[in-house]
């Protein structure tokens, strides 16, 4: 295999997600305890040995050398034959990364998309972040795919014209081949691979990039690849993946969480056919990120014996500091908790002063519970280990985060964890936290074989990394004509901090960033508090993470606001956003946590927000149709992910009560989309699991255990309770690429409780929808 | 000892006859297109046809199979151009697609029943295949585009 450097090195895209960054400082801690092996003994690739890759640089293992070296090449090879061979390197979850950024290179590539392969990446941090999550594949790839693209094709051209003898300025690229414009002749990608390998690489200001008019695909809908494999049955998720000779396993793990195995029974469970054994895994250790939670395992020879042998299991758990954990405690501890001062995370002015000279005030508390993620696909994972490695096939969002965490825990270097990246059987976020992996690696290490680890959906229900319970309490104080001068928010939640920092009882920047401290309204006085809230179980981030709550308590207290000046929330919104300008947090005490990303590149644009909810009134009619009080509209618009979100739901409530949602028009700014049906399809699906989230979502503990397990008692949207028509409009636009996959869920919950109260007069402040009677 | 057809082929089983289906096809028989969502029929996604109706792979033990032909998404079109299939492709339904073969099982098993479904007939018949993407407005579409009904 010949390697070829080309294109000179850039720094990694993007900044690393910051919960990314506390995991990888938290696994920074464990290696310093785990001997060094050489790192060049694994480059994981899937191409074939004669197989031409360009400009491999494999990253050393810290943030700052994987920056320096990476390469926007390691996305791209040929085999002999012409074959393009892209590297997908971000995990397919129906966000449809996996189509999307090769997508963007073959374009630039100008190469046939027939002949195109892609090929699903290991992990390895050669390839710069690989954690899908944080909606932004496109966002931070996007010009790493166009120069990998523009490279290679420049490379191709000068060698046909060397072939040829010609200017290069005589030929050009066109569906991998290369023409010359005078003769007409042409030669193929795979004719010119010999020559156009051994040239030299353009240098960045040699590229000449294609313009938007001669995109073949990039700004077309193109189908996912996979899209024949997943209608035939033939696509391979997560728990598709088999290794040979492998045994099942499935584990009960500590119905508290914390406690720990203090005896156990097996002697039923060895009776059952099938059941080779029973193996302790033990509790992790602080602080939790993605270790397992311990229990007993049952191993056997099918999916079957295990569930069998596993109900005969006889544990006795040891007490936990959160057996007495309930749900009833904690949401009144929350809403206790708001009315108390918190920690400032931005002022502006003074609302005390603000609230003494209003002519009018008024105030609401919102409450919104703990959700589970439930994607299709419970978590599970075949792992072998084998003369200290690890190998594993799993559906995970981060494989190099399956690397930290496996390596932490079977104490080798990460290099020697060699992780396989299935697809996903959906993932909104769950996946990215892979304490099932370390299950199946740490069984295969006590077993001798490589194992499956299958999580039942109660197991998935019952043990996540929950997205957190909240309490929210706004104020606000209004001029005589209804002008917002004053506006306390504050906000309490275990936060996600507590699975990174134990006894964290503050959000991290990444959750008060999202919506708590940014509202974008021209008040002249801000007061946003985190109220303190410690954690009793396992958290994590789920589709849209703050923003769910956040956006709930925000865009309900605004439709409270404009009732109480009888208008509307359209025109309350507009007489309180002020004048077109980008927002200046900085003014606010607030270093703006924007999704990691800088200010000045994505600004806070009050325009942009303006346009889309004056977009959605419009094409839904907001406004002009009379409410009834069977049928109405609410709205909300938002911004998150560094997108700007409207939607307006439309409710029709019958003399039961029971609501179901006609319409729901989605105006989304997302700047530059690539795969516009794609983009479509992601708001189209947010509008269910908003949906799904405000209308029945609640996880609730008692006695600190998880009170649900399936979706009888833990229901998700089905098709005649999701919206029946959804109408996406985005917003034609040439700004920087932001955010698709989670923008379109926050607005959702508060468009549907405003269009309840529209209907009915009865104001819903704390979620799911289904605990209140409509009629 | 269990002997039943699966996409055409007789097979024996003489093993656990309380065992469900769905785990005899992907455990035993290594078809993995039906898939693993609840184990209680709640959501759809291990829907296979016995002797042409939709069912739940996941609660249907082998005992009960006795002298019966079960389709799989395997076996639903030797070609894969099932109208449902076709139409899935062509609406862009699939988002994770881990759902979808459940969903076009049971989309197939109401077509073969009721060629021309009203939309009321389409929600009754889908309504117990989740998707947690949430293309419903999809697949509602893709079902009448198979149909040959208008949207």
């Amino acid at each position: 295999m010949s390697n070829y450097t080309f294109g000179e090195s850039m720094p990694a895209p993007g900044r690393v997600s910051e919960t990314t960054r506390l995991a990888q400082e938290a696994y920074s801690q464990y290696d310093q305890s785990v001997q060094m092996l050489d790192r060049r003994s694994f480059v994981g690739t899937v191409l074939s040995a004669s197989a031409l890759v360009f400009g491999v640089a494999v990253a050393s293992r810290s943030g700052e050398a994987a920056d320096a070296n990476w390469q926007p090449s390691v996305y791209l090879g040929f085999e002999p034959n012409g074959t393009v061979v892209i590297m997908a390197h971000r995990s397919e979850m129906g966000t449809s990364s996996r189509s999307t950024l090769p997508m963007m290179l073959a374009d630039e590539l100008e190469a046939d998309w027939k002949k195109v392969r892609v090929e699903q990446a290991l992990g390895n941090e050669k390839y710069g972040s690989q954690n899908t999550d944080g909606s932004c594949s496109v966002r931070d790839f996007g010009a790493a795919m166009h120069k990998a693209g523009a490279t290679a094709r420049t490379m191709f051209e000068r060698a046909a014209a060397q072939k040829w003898g010609c200017p290069v300025g005589d030929v050009a690229a066109s569906q991998s081949t290369v023409v010359n414009g005078k003769t007409k002749k042409v030669l193929t990608y795979a004719e010119l691979l010999p020559v156009a390998a051994k040239m030299e690489v353009p240098k960045d200001n040699e590229l000449r990039y294609k313009t938007p008019d001669q995109y073949k695909l990039i700004g077309k809908n193109v189908p996912i690849l996979d899209s024949h494999a997943i209608v035939t049955g033939k696509a391979t998720f997560g728990i598709d993946a088999k290794m040979p000779g492998m045994l099942y396993a499935m584990v009960e793990r500590p119905p508290v969480y914390g406690s720990k195995v203090k005896s156990f029974d097996n002697s039923a469970t060895m009776q059952v056919k099938g059941v080779t054994q029973t193996v302790e895994l033990p509790m992790f250790k602080q602080p939790h990120l993605f270790q397992q939670l311990g229990g007993v395992a049952v191993v056997g020879n099918s999916t079957w014996a295990v569930m069998q042998g596993r109900k005969k299991l006889k544990i006795t758990w040891d007490s936990s500091p959160n057996d007495n954990y309930s749900s009833k405690d904690e949401k009144k501890f929350l809403l206790d908790s708001v009315l108390k001062p918190g920690k400032v995370v931005r002022n502006r002015g003074n609302v005390d002063t603000g609230f003494a000279n209003s002519v009018k005030t008024h105030e609401a508390n919102y409450y919104a519970p703990m959700l589970s993620h439930a994607p299709m696909e419970p978590p599970v994972a075949v792992a072998e280990w084998k003369n200290g490695t690890v190998e594993t096939w799993c559906p995970t969002q981060n494989p190099q985060a399956v690397q930290d965490a496996v390596a932490a825990a079977m104490g080798i270097d990460k290099t020697k964890v060699i992780c396989h990246v299935t697809l996903l059987g959906g993932g909104f976020g769950r996946k990215s936290k892979p304490d099932y992996v370390v299950e199946a690696a740490l069984l295969s290490k006590a077993t001798g074989k490589p194992v499956q680890v299958v999580w039942t959906r109660e197991d998935d229900i019952k043990f996540d990394y929950y997205h957190t319970v909240s309490g929210m309490h706004m104020k606000a104080g209004m001029d005589a004509d209804g002008k917002l001068n004053s506006w306390l928010f504050r906000s309490a939640f275990p936060p996600i901090a507590s699975t990174f920092a134990p006894g964290a009882q503050y959000g991290a920047e990444f959750e008060t960033g999202m919506g708590l401290n940014e509202l974008p309204y021209d008040v002249a006085n801000i007061r946003a508090e985190n109220c303190p809230a410690p954690n009793h179980i396992r958290l994590g981030w789920l589709r849209a993470v703050a923003h769910v709550y956040h956006a709930f308590a925000i865009h309900s207290f605004l439709d409270e606001l404009a009732v109480a000046n009888n208008t509307d929330y359209v025109s309350y919104v507009l007489k309180n956003l002020g004048k077109d300008r980008m927002l200046d947090l900085a003014a606010d005490g607030v270093k703006p946590w924007n999704n990691g990303q800088p200010i000045e590149q994505f600004p806070i644009d009050t325009g942009r927000l303006r346009r889309v909810l004056e977009m959605a009134a419009e094409q839904s009619g907001f406004g002009k149709k009379k409410a009834t009080k069977n049928r109405a509209l609410g709205i909300a618009a938002h911004r998150s992910f560094l997108s700007y979100i409207a939607s307006v739901v439309e409710v029709e409530i019958d003399d039961k009560g029971k609501l179901t949602i006609p319409n729901v028009w989605t105006v989304a700014d997302c700047g530059k989309t690539i795969n516009p049906d794609r983009v479509r399809a992601q708001f189209e699906g947010a509008a269910v699991f908003g949906t799904s989230l405000a209308m029945m979502g609640e996880i609730t503990t008692a006695n600190g255990r998880v009170q649900q397990g399936n979706f009888n008692d833990y229901p998700v949207a089905r098709l005649t309770e999701s919206p029946k028509n959804i109408h996406v409009h985005i917003v034609p636009s040439t700004a920087l690429s932001a955010g698709v996959g989670e923008p379109g869920v926050p607005v959702m919950a508060p468009a549907i409780t405003n269009a309840i109260f529209a209907a009915t007069g009865k104001r819903i402040r704390e979620l799911p929808v289904r605990r209140t009677k409509l009629v | 000892m269990i002997e039943l057809k699966v996409n055409g082929q007789s097979r024996k089983f003489d093993g656990d006859g309380d065992m469900p289906l769905l785990w005899y096809l992907r455990d035993e028989l290594s078809l993995t297109g039906s898939k693993f969502g609840c184990g209680m029929g709640l959501c759809g996604a291990c829907t296979v046809h016995l002797n042409g109706e939709a069912i739940r792979g996941c609660v249907t033990p082998l005992k009960s199979l006795s002298g019966k032909e079960v389709t799989t998404i395997e076996g639903l079109s030797p070609t894969g151009t099932h109208p449902c299939q076709v139409a899935w492709e062509k609406l862009g339904v699939a988002q994770c697609g881990y759902c979808q073969a459940g969903q076009i099982m049971q989309a197939s098993a109401l077509l073969k029943k009721t060629p021309k479904p009203t939309d009321a007939q389409i929600d009754a018949a889908m309504d117990g295949n989740i998707c947690r993407c949430g293309t419903y407005t999809r697949i509602r579409a893709a079902v009448k585009s198979a149909a040959g009904v208008k949207a």
